[in-house]
């Protein structure tokens, strides 16, 4: 009898093949030049526009809508990614109801602001054929840039522009980093997280070598005499532990590992998931899964975390997508054990409350079934290699200077700014242009 | 509900609006369609003598400018006039005003600038029971090449002859439509009025390319490569047309004159700003063009509204109300003073006040760091920008400086009298010694 639903413990195929297709279509598909002529002729043209503003890559939206609503769309995506070379993937991945969206003015005015982060992919769809940069004459200068996530992909662009040759590390067996590892299907869709990647580096001048990491075949000593700067893109390697009883249990598993799995599945027909699924966090990597184990056939899928709703860092948008998706949001409740013979058969939370002592448990639990517990309550940095510290992450300067000369970090693993795709190319960036000036002594 | 009945030259039709000679009204189903959606008359799209049809281009006829959203607010076309047989027209005519007696049949005519073509054609006309004659002496393209339509509408020699042509040989009220290309609309409308018209009825539509075809490199609507200016209309021409009817209504010697208005008029407020400026009914075509007959709707029921909010029991009542008050820039008040005042609470921060103010005006308006928008009434002039610029209606207001107040930006306080440029120390006329600069 085939999988249902409701099949007991961890299976795959819960769904008729063509709900997978379905389930995990594109988010927000992209707009016809009708629909983006439409939303472009709302945008207002501000001056010092609030949404520039709000973007952490500093994008000049008005110019980029009129662009659109003029015509020339690919005129608009030069704009976007002259600033942001990841325009494409931050289309389809930021948060843009916290951030450019947020502040528009026609929120202000009317509640509905206009669609920039679909105009910007509008846009940035025209010009994902031949890559739309030129290199600067070659300088002879090489730098090593480890993580070939959204800061290091970034940085590498920018430094090979400047005519520098770049040697790119990553951990993983392909580049790409959260883009093409971390976040949800349905943001990325046919693959386009590869083809942005394949589209950056067809720049030339980026030399791409996987399967090396700090630590596991590099040495930043090493690196630092072998090239002429060292920018790190590391990221944040180390998941945080519940630190409840039967964690080690069968069933228990990061939820970026579920994320990364179904991102580099091939079949998602053949993907085991819990029949009930609890996932623990509040962020966006929680909702990614939780709504994901939904999509894939989980009967029951709970996003429980330990404080208010408004505390998550998954912002409503995300909420109400993973509650329109039929997750249950379970909040003010913290886990207490995991119970289960061998694998994870339920989980036991505290309720939770806010006071003066901060949260505290009322005393009160409750347990849910669960077949599959995902983690998603944060990653920290791996090994900083000997770099000064700012909290948990790398310290950095306005432009991404390290305490080592010579060594510049940007992304998750260096402190400052959100851990936002859009933040990681704004820092990838900068870096890249104080590596340029500095060695060249500009 | 305020009665919107009208009367034009003793034509009553139900209410003011009715079809500009157009396509709308080139045959007897739409004007069917027309009436039963409610409008109040038609002109009759514009007959041609007996003969050969008419040719039209076979290739687009109109071009347009769009505002957001691709709201139409420009239409040009070079239609000729109907290229259905005169008989057929004729024929329709006659059952229409039969089954329609209520509501006004007006005939567009058009015929070669001689006396026996026109004497032909409105015996003919008048068989048809229609209420009365427009005279075509605006369509700027084709038939003016061919000495008619915009050709006698240029020289006021021929006005007048024609009208006069018109009037010896028929009784019906005869409107003459006149063109907008032209330097000063008072001479046409003189010339018709010695001629001998009964009213006039204004604008035709203006010259104009509106688009080129920047692959092609031609003027569109383009037809086969190539392209000719074509008559412009729709929302865009409103402000040339109001100013045109208003020199005609103020002008001693065309005051009086019935003027049925045409340009632009697409909701009803048009429509009473046409009639405040001195128009006795208005006339449409592109937001019918644009939206369909239904349309007339919301302008019945707005005009309605309106009227019943200010007592005006008929469209006669609020005719050339505004008339008055168009006057020359030299008899404007120069110590009116005011100043621009941004409502707060209505501020959605998009700064187009200030970049307009700043980049392009008198730099009077101040930016916060937290974006909020205030006037500099030093150094506001009370140019309007701001307030035209602004996205949300009322937000920017003019607040008027009563008389005693100091106006910041020269130390003059207001005073009780008025002063025009001719009692202005500043004219050259005046006194030099009383000269005033800013800051005195």
């Amino acid at each position: 009898m085939p999988n249902s639903q409701s099949t007991p413990g961890i299976a795959a195929g819960r769904l008729e093949s063509q709900a997978y297709q379905d389930n995990f279509t594109d988010l927000h598909p992209r707009l016809d030049d009708h629909e983006a002529l439409v939303a472009a002729d709302r945008c207002y043209f501000c001056h010092d526009a609030p949404c520039m503003e709000a973007c952490p890559t500093t994008i000049d939206i008005p110019l980029f809508i009129r662009q659109i609503a003029t015509g020339t769309a690919e005129s608009a995506a030069m704009t976007i990614l002259n600033q942001n070379i990841l325009g494409g993937m931050c289309a389809r991945v930021c948060p843009t109801e916290t951030l450019c969206e947020e502040v528009c003015v026609r929120e202000t005015a009317e509640g509905k602001p206009v669609e920039i982060g679909r105009l910007q992919r509008y846009a940035t769809d025209t010009v994902m054929g031949a890559h739309p940069f030129t290199r600067a004459a070659a300088t002879g200068k090489t730098i090593a840039v480890v993580g070939a996530g959204p800061a290091g992909l970034s940085a590498a662009h920018r430094l090979a522009m400047h005519g520098h040759d770049v040697v790119m590390y990553d951990a993983r067996s392909k580049a790409g980093g959260l883009n093409e590892f971390g976040i949800a299907s349905y943001k990325s869709v046919d693959g386009f997280a590869t083809r942005e990647v394949d589209w950056l580096l067809s720049i030339g001048g980026i030399t791409v070598k996987l399967g090396q990491a700090l630590g596991n075949g590099l040495q930043l000593d090493e690196l630092s005499k072998r090239y002429d700067a060292v920018f790190l893109a590391i990221g944040l390697t180390g998941v945080n532990a519940l630190r409840c009883d039967g964690e080690d249990k069968d069933g228990v598993l990061d939820a970026v590992d579920f994320i990364e799995e179904l991102r580099q599945s091939s079949d998602l027909n053949t993907l085991p998931v819990g029949r009930h699924v609890v996932v623990i966090g509040g962020g966006m990597t929680a909702v990614d899964a939780a709504v994901q184990a939904k999509l894939l056939g989980a009967e029951d899928v709970s996003l429980v975390y330990r404080r208010g709703r408004d505390r998550m860092n998954a912002s409503p948008f995300e909420q109400d997508l993973a509650a329109s998706k039929g997750v249950r949001i379970i909040t003010h409740a913290a886990p207490k054990a995991v119970h289960g013979n061998g694998a994870v058969a339920e989980i036991e939370f505290a309720y939770t409350q806010d006071g003066p002592d901060g949260l505290t448990e009322t005393g009160e639990t409750f347990r849910l079934k669960a077949d599959q517990v995902m983690k998603a309550i944060g990653q920290r940095l791996g090994d900083a290699n000997g770099l000064d510290l700012d909290g948990n992450k790398i310290a950095v300067t306005d432009t991404g200077r390290t305490s080592r000369n010579g060594v510049w970090a940007g992304g998750d693993c260096a402190s400052g700014g959100d851990d936002l795709t859009v933040t990681a190319v704004a820092e990838g960036r900068d870096a890249a242009q104080d590596i340029h000036a500095t060695l060249m002594g500009g | 509900m305020a009665d919107l009945h009208s009367t034009f030259l003793g034509i009553d039709s139900p209410n003011p609006f009715w079809l500009a000679s157009a396509p709308p009204t080139d045959k007897e189903y739409n004007v069917r369609r027309a009436f039963e959606a409610g409008w109040g008359g038609v002109v009759w799209k514009t007959l041609g003598e007996a003969g050969p049809p008419v040719v039209n281009v076979n290739g687009p006829r109109y071009g347009a400018i769009f505002g957001a959203d691709r709201r139409l607010l420009g239409l040009n076309n070079i239609e000729l006039i109907t290229d259905r047989p005169l008989e057929v027209n004729l024929e329709e005519i006659t059952r229409v005003k039969r089954d329609y007696p209520d509501h006004a049949v007006i005939v567009s005519l058009m015929v070669p600038c001689e006396e026996e073509p026109w004497r032909k054609i409105l015996n003919e006309v008048e068989l048809t029971g229609a209420d009365g004659v427009e005279l075509n002496f605006g369509c700027p393209h084709g038939m003016a090449e061919r000495g008619m339509g915009a050709a006698v509408g240029q020289v006021p020699e021929y006005i007048e002859m024609v009208t006069g042509w018109v009037k010896k040989h028929s009784n019906l009220p005869c409107i003459v439509k006149l063109t907008p290309n032209i330097s000063n609309i008072l001479m046409p409308a003189e010339a018709a009025l010695r001629g001998g018209a009964d009213a006039v009825s204004l604008i035709n539509t203006i010259n104009s390319i509106t688009s080129v075809n920047l692959d092609a490199m031609s003027p569109e609507p383009m037809i086969d490569g190539m392209g000719t200016h074509g008559g412009y209309c729709g929302p865009a021409v409103k402000p040339i047309a109001m100013n045109m009817v208003a020199e005609i209504a103020r002008n001693k010697a065309t005051s009086g004159l019935p003027i049925s208005a045409i340009g632009g008029v697409t909701t009803w407020r048009d429509a009473a700003e046409f009639m405040a400026l001195g128009a006795a009914n208005v006339q449409v075509c592109t937001a019918a063009m644009t939206y369909g007959f239904k349309v007339v709707q919301e302008m019945i029921s707005g005009l309605s509204q309106w009227m019943d909010e200010k007592g005006h029991t008929s469209t006669a009542d609020f005719v050339g109300l505004a008339t008055p008050n168009v006057t020359d820039w030299q008899h404007l008040n120069l110590d009116h003073v005011t100043k621009a005042v941004i409502n707060q609470d209505d501020c959605i921060k998009c700064g187009r006040c200030f970049a307009a103010c700043e980049d392009t005006s008198h730099q009077a308006i101040e930016m916060s760091d937290d974006r909020t928008f205030t006037v500099k009434e030093d150094e506001c002039v009370a140019c309007n920008l701001c307030v035209n610029v602004c996205p949300v209606e009322s937000c920017i207001t003019m607040r008027t400086l009563e008389p005693g107040e100091v106006d910041e930006r020269t130390g003059m306080i207001i005073p009780e009298t008025k002063r025009t440029w001719l009692q202005h120390p500043n004219n050259p006329s005046a006194d030099p010694n009383m000269c005033i600069v800013r800051g005195q």
